[in-house]
């Protein structure tokens, strides 16, 4: 079973790990250890919202016809993560450990609200309103996240 | 259904932190009530002072932060903003803070005519807010057991608002409605369902979404989030039933449910703490430490509920029952409801000022609303705050220096909140300046 609502809280949790592995690198001042992981982490959150906004939120809008509601927000938190993801960037070359902390913990709350509302809702929304064509499209969500994943 | 879903982030600022703001100057009121009263008011759960404390703490403090937060917490576990957010807020609060003044004043005064004011109070209050919940919990689309328990919590306070409310209109009119001798068996059911089907329960529905994606800690096992909420759900049942049978016949198997619902609640604590035993997130914050000291509170009520059970002379000590209200209510409900507000506020503050600045005005950053210092000594405020009114049940004449360290506990939380609204006044006053030279 390759459904979108399967998938995609999957990787949440996969950035998740990589969220922790930079911030415990923060937090022992191993800068360089903590510039590759955000990188990691940065691409790959990066790659979870080009997957929810070039493939599942189109979708999602063209089957309920729903394009003002739900993806409008997702988006919009999105941009809201980007935003902090530069933050932290700049944080991290900086060596600024106390900058960094404050950006990672709004970073966190912002991302696992966000992330309560799209496996919560969204996704099984997405699997309903997308029928037979949820299965295809959870596989190429997969594709996409395992290749920036290798 | 589909208009109601907007994914709002959340209802206008104002709407939670009126309750917020209000709620810890209550407990301020319940400590210095025990300065005032002293040693008298811990002779037993029925002294006027534990009785008027007590409710401060349940319904001034706890059921106001708690109202305040689901209207927040609905916007994102129902991906829907309640009715008419602001409204329901402008109402429900300053009648909820009424309602426990009159309450508490109706316990100290013995006043019958305050209770009946109080029952009519809360009925208005709780009714307009349990109306607006039911309506945002029943159309949401969303999945998961968290919006199931939270259903279960709402339901579980409107039976403690019935019996609350027959319970002071049964005072009120000094037992022209109900037998006084009908009095006991209706205190016990609304007690279980405030505590046990209104804040445990809520406190279990939000900790299946919250211990695990804020602590990330693994999530709690899914049969124990099944088995839980509905186990405890039959335990309140069954544990009203004492309500139609004779009093002779529920002495049987009352104490038995009572030791079942206690059972699954220690069973929640063990596995919350469990979980955070494991967690990849290895930084210990204020709000990581309370929770922790939460979940090692309701251990120990468990524990010492079975304790009385094993040793009756122990148990049948008129100061056992306050034992356990200490660690339920100040133990576990207000080290829970501080630990989250330390992190709401802060959170919510960034969220309003995002939106009003954009990126051309990034706002502080969480850990900028609150100093780490100010929260972290408050928590240790309110933890010897807790031991000395543990131990002052053991040793009543220590009942004052309790009382004064719980109020200056709570006195201390909020001017720590209150310094958060200071910083989002400050920052927003910043944005509509420069918007207006723009």
């Amino acid at each position: 079973m390759t459904l979108p609502a399967q998938i995609l809280p999957e990787h949440h949790r996969h950035c998740d790990e990589l969220f922790v592995a930079a911030e415990e690198s923060v937090r022992r001042s191993d800068w360089k250890a903590a510039a590759a992981a955000l990188t990691r982490f940065h691409d790959q959150l990066k790659a979870h919202f080009e997957a929810e906004e070039g493939l599942l939120f189109p979708a999602f809008e063209s089957a309920t016809g729903m394009s003002g509601g739900p993806t409008r927000m997702m988006r919009y938190e999105h941009e809201q993560m980007r935003n902090l993801l530069e933050q932290l960037a700049v944080a991290c070359a900086a060596h600024d450990g106390n900058g960094y902390a404050g950006d990672a913990e709004t970073l966190l709350i912002l991302m696992q609200q966000h992330n309560m509302k799209e496996e919560n809702i969204l996704y099984p929304m997405c699997d309903r309103a997308l029928g037979a064509d949820a299965e295809r499209l959870g596989a190429k969500l997969n594709d996409m996240l395992e290749k920036r994943h290798a | 259904m589909q208009p109601l879903l907007s994914f709002e982030q959340a209802p206008p600022i104002s709407v939670p932190y009126r309750f917020f703001l209000t709620a810890p100057l209550f407990g301020a009121i319940a400590g210095m009530i025990l300065v005032f009263l002293g040693a008298e008011t811990l002779q037993s759960r029925w002294s006027q002072g534990a009785l008027a404390m007590t409710h401060l703490i349940v319904v001034d403090f706890m059921l106001q932060a708690m109202c305040g937060s689901l209207l927040q917490f609905v916007a994102v576990v129902a991906g829907a903003n309640i009715w008419r957010p602001r409204l329901v807020a402008a109402v429900v609060h300053p009648l909820i803070t009424a309602g426990a003044v009159l309450l508490a004043a109706a316990f100290l005064m013995e006043r019958p005519l305050l209770f009946l004011l109080a029952a009519l109070v809360f009925a208005t209050a709780l009714g307009l807010f349990l109306c607006v919940m039911a309506m945002a919990l029943l159309r949401t689309p969303a999945h998961g057991m968290s919006i199931h328990i939270l259903r279960v919590a709402v339901c579980g306070l409107l039976v403690t608002l019935v019996l609350g409310a027959m319970l002071a209109v049964t005072l009120g009119l000094q037992g022209e409605v109900l037998p006084v001798s009908s009095l006991p068996a209706l205190i016990n059911v609304h007690v279980a369902w405030g505590l046990g089907g209104w804040a445990l329960m809520l406190v279990i529905g939000v900790s299946i979404l919250v211990v695990p994606m804020f602590q990330l800690t693994p999530a709690y096992p899914v049969w124990l989030t099944r088995l839980l909420p509905a186990a405890l759900l039959l335990v309140l049942v069954l544990w009203s039933l004492q309500l139609f049978v004779p009093g002779a016949v529920a002495q049987v198997w009352q104490p038995r449910v009572a030791l079942a619902g206690v059972l699954l609640a220690g069973a929640y604590a063990a596995t919350t703490l469990w979980l955070q035993s494991r967690r990849r997130r290895r930084l210990v914050d204020a709000t990581f430490t309370f929770w922790r000291g939460a979940m090692l509170a309701l251990l120990l009520f468990t524990l010492s509920w079975i304790a009385f059970e094993v040793l009756p002379a122990l148990g049948e000590h008129p100061r056992a029952p306050l034992w356990l209200g200490v660690l339920i209510l100040p133990g576990l409900f207000l080290s829970v409801i501080m630990g989250m507000l330390y992190k709401i506020m802060p959170f919510l503050n960034w969220l309003h000022l995002q939106r009003q600045g954009g990126s051309a005005m990034p706002p502080p950053n969480m850990k900028q609303m609150i100093p780490e210092a100010a929260m972290r000594g408050q928590m240790q405020l309110h933890f010897t705050a807790l031991g000395l009114l543990l131990a002052a049940v053991l040793w009543p004449p220590l009942a004052q220096a309790a009382g004064l360290a719980f109020s200056v506990s709570c006195l201390w939380l909020e001017w720590n909140l209150l310094g958060a609204a200071r910083v989002y006044a400050r920052f927003r006053d910043k944005i509509r300046a420069r918007l207006s030279l723009t």
